[in-house]
């Protein structure tokens, strides 16, 4: 009988040599005439682990990981003999970092073969397209709302309400847009699910379309993530050759077309509105709000927008009632948030949680503390617009609210880890200059003001007559917090502020020079 | 490597007609464009006008925006390094500077012998291993310099 073989494909383990471990694995299994067949599956998320190369035993799967090309020989020693390695881990699912999730959106994440429909469906995928085509439009949104799911990319807005006016718009043509523009530093979540269950965007894509009358979709990626574009496209062509997609969705005599577009390279189009001008084939210049794209969006039509961990959530919510996801989650908070833990840490990865979890948990109990092992000092939460926090405020709650009230936001979910060499003077500097690298030029406050940003911080940490410049600072954040025509220009202070509230002595000249010495 | 073609205005056409019927058709004709010919040549600008019914100067300020799209050809190999927080926490700043006086390059710059271009970019999505880099489209992550080195030197043979 054939045994499976699995060896992931998602972008962090190809930038860790996975395929060539899986190249090698090949070889030896010829070599050895051993009937074992391999499945470039994704990521389970253990990102220190990865390659985590898995065989089918009679006890479930076990793993071994990090393969590196060298193990390859002897982890395959291992697997056909007692199982024994200085690589083994067991059982995944009996890793700490993965027992004590809570997975939702990514249940099939590196569990499942990313391009088969067929291994899609037998671990529960399309049944919440297929209550969805047997549901009317508004049942569908009312299942939405229930669940309290408030859109992952950032800005938190009720989906369910989204839905309900793009829905209720009357016109003949309406879209459904997903924003892969995932360019927030320290998030991975939407390239993760795009590579290793892209089935998952396309059925909640799907979804959204019956739900709200849409008879196109398209996903805009970002250029940086080819291996993402590359599966979803083959998922999306699969799709459409099975009946998922295309002028009879399920049978149900309803359409949806979807179509993956690349963007550029510009941070800005991951603001909803520059998002659509790229779609439309223009600079990425944003639009003043109001119209809201729910009604008047791409190609001047009423459009729904959402992240990629939006939609992915919306086939669970279907297939196991509104309630039940709102079950999990704190206060306006609802549901699980796939947080994605990154930078100076031990056990990186993707950790999904329900609303509510503190922020020590995750960085001391999943991440493990430092991965340079010194004294964790901040973390970033909510991308390169979220806020820094110092080491003793750990213990504040991920939930929109509490995160707002702490002057910070949840942002795409992403957590960034810094140990105590960090400089935060250059931290708030970089925010400034990120800023306007990658502003679109349409408003004042953030394309002027970034530069100005870059200068002034540069003035405070060489000491020139540092009060008048704290003071021009404050001024200048304060009017791009409220001058700013989107978030970009709007959140950059976020970052900026931080530093200066909870890490004042870096910015401190005579501190900074001692210190350098 | 990418193995370019050198620049047809002719062909140029082909690839534009065969897109010009796609909604929003800019984005997807400049990366056929660019992945064709290596780079965005500067008739581009009056070939598009005329099949979108564009001006000139909205296409011009099209391509102009976009971080990707570049009016010169690349070195044989292009290196994007991860300058974004992520990376920085566990390095990158460092490292980049090694590289580049390894590679004798400033940003954006290209080696003297032609191989190989450094862009900076700002996040790759791999920020639980960095420092990341993509090395013609190929992941690298826990980049060091003598992984690095070995990335190019498999991407040259």
């Amino acid at each position: 009988m054939t045994r499976t073989l699995f060896v992931p494909c998602d972008s962090v383990s190809v930038g860790l040599d996975a395929d060539k471990v899986a190249e090698l694995f090949r070889l030896e299994i010829f070599k050895r005439g051993l009937d074992i067949a391999i499945v470039r599956n994704g990521s389970r998320g253990m990102v220190w682990l990865e390659p985590l190369v898995e065989i089918e035993t009679d006890e479930g799967r076990v793993g071994y990981g990090p393969v590196t090309p060298d193990d390859v020989a002897s982890v395959l020693d291992a697997m056909l003999g007692d199982g024994r390695h200085p690589l083994a881990i067991g059982r995944p699912e009996e890793v700490p970092f993965l027992a004590r999730q809570q997975r939702l959106t990514f249940e099939r994440c590196g569990i499942v073969d990313p391009l088969s429909l067929d291994d899609y469906r037998a671990h529960g995928g399309l049944a919440g397209l297929e209550r969805a085509v047997a549901l009317t439009p508004g049942e569908v949104v009312d299942e939405v709302k229930t669940s309290g799911l408030r859109g992952r990319g950032g800005a938190g807005f009720p989906t369910g309400i989204k839905w309900n006016t793009v829905m209720l718009a009357e016109t003949e043509r309406k879209y459904v847009v997903c924003n892969a523009d995932e360019g927030d530093s320290g998030t991975f979540a939407d390239r993760m699910l795009m590579e290793g269950d892209p089935f998952l965007l396309i059925e909640g894509m799907a979804i959204a379309g019956v739900a709200v009358g849409a008879t196109q979709g398209y996903i805009y990626l970002r250029s940086e993530y080819p291996i993402a574009f590359a599966m979803t496209k083959r998922a999306i062509e699969i799709a459409r050759e099975a009946g998922v997609l295309g002028p009879d969705v399920l049978g149900s005599g309803r359409a949806f077309e979807l179509e993956i577009r690349m963007g550029a390279g510009a941070y800005i189009c991951g603001e909803e509105t520059s998002l659509l001008e790229s779609l439309e084939g223009r600079r990425g210049i944003v639009r003043a709000k109001p119209p809201i794209p729910a009604l008047k969006g791409l190609f001047g039509q009423p459009t729904l927008v959402n992240n990629v961990l939006s939609f992915c959530a919306v086939p669970w919510i279907l297939s196991h009632g509104g309630q039940a996801y709102a079950d999990y989650g704190m206060g306006r908070s609802l549901g699980t948030l796939p947080i994605q833990l990154a930078g100076n840490v031990m056990h990186g990865g993707l950790v999904e949680y329900a609303f509510g979890i503190t922020l020590r948990e995750i960085v001391e109990g999943f991440g493990g503390g430092t991965r340079s092992g010194r004294p964790v000092r901040a973390v970033q939460v909510g991308g390169p617009l979220g806020a820094y926090f110092p080491e003793h405020m750990l213990d504040l709650k991920l939930d929109y609210e509490t995160l707002a009230a702490a002057k910070g936001l949840v942002g795409h979910g992403g957590i960034v880890v810094f140990d105590d060499s960090v400089d935060m003077a250059r931290q708030a500097r970089f925010a400034f200059e990120f800023c306007a690298i990658e502003s679109c030029g349409k408003c004042t406050p953030c394309r002027i003001g970034a530069v100005r940003g870059v200068e002034t911080i540069d003035r405070i940490m060489a000491g020139v007559e540092p009060d008048k410049h704290r003071k021009v600072l404050d001024d200048l954040c304060e009017l791009m917090t409220e001058g700013s025509l989107c978030a970009m220009g709007g959140l950059t202070p976020v970052p900026v502020v931080s530093a200066l509230t909870h890490f004042p002595e870096d910015f401190d000249a005579g501190v900074r020079s001692a210190a350098a010495e | 490597m990418a193995d370019y073609e050198a620049w047809d205005a002719d062909r140029a056409a082909r690839i534009i007609a065969e897109r010009t019927h796609l909604e929003g058709a800019a984005l997807p004709i400049l990366h056929a464009l660019q992945d064709t010919f290596g780079f965005i040549h500067a008739d581009v600008t009056e070939l598009l006008a005329q099949a979108l019914n564009l001006s000139r100067a909205e296409v011009h300020g099209t391509i102009t925006f976009y971080h990707d799209f570049r009016p010169h050809l690349p070195g044989r190999h292009v290196v994007k390094l991860c300058r974004a927080e992520a990376c920085q926490s566990v390095g990158a700043d460092a490292l980049h500077e090694r590289i580049r006086q390894i590679l004798g390059v400033e940003w954006h710059g290209t080696t003297g012998d032609g191989a190989v271009t450094v862009l900076p970019v700002f996040c790759l999505g791999l920020c639980a291993c960095g420092p990341a880099a993509l090395v013609d489209e190929r992941p690298l992550a826990r980049l060091t310099e003598q992984r690095l080195q070995g990335a190019l030197a498999e991407a040259t043979a």
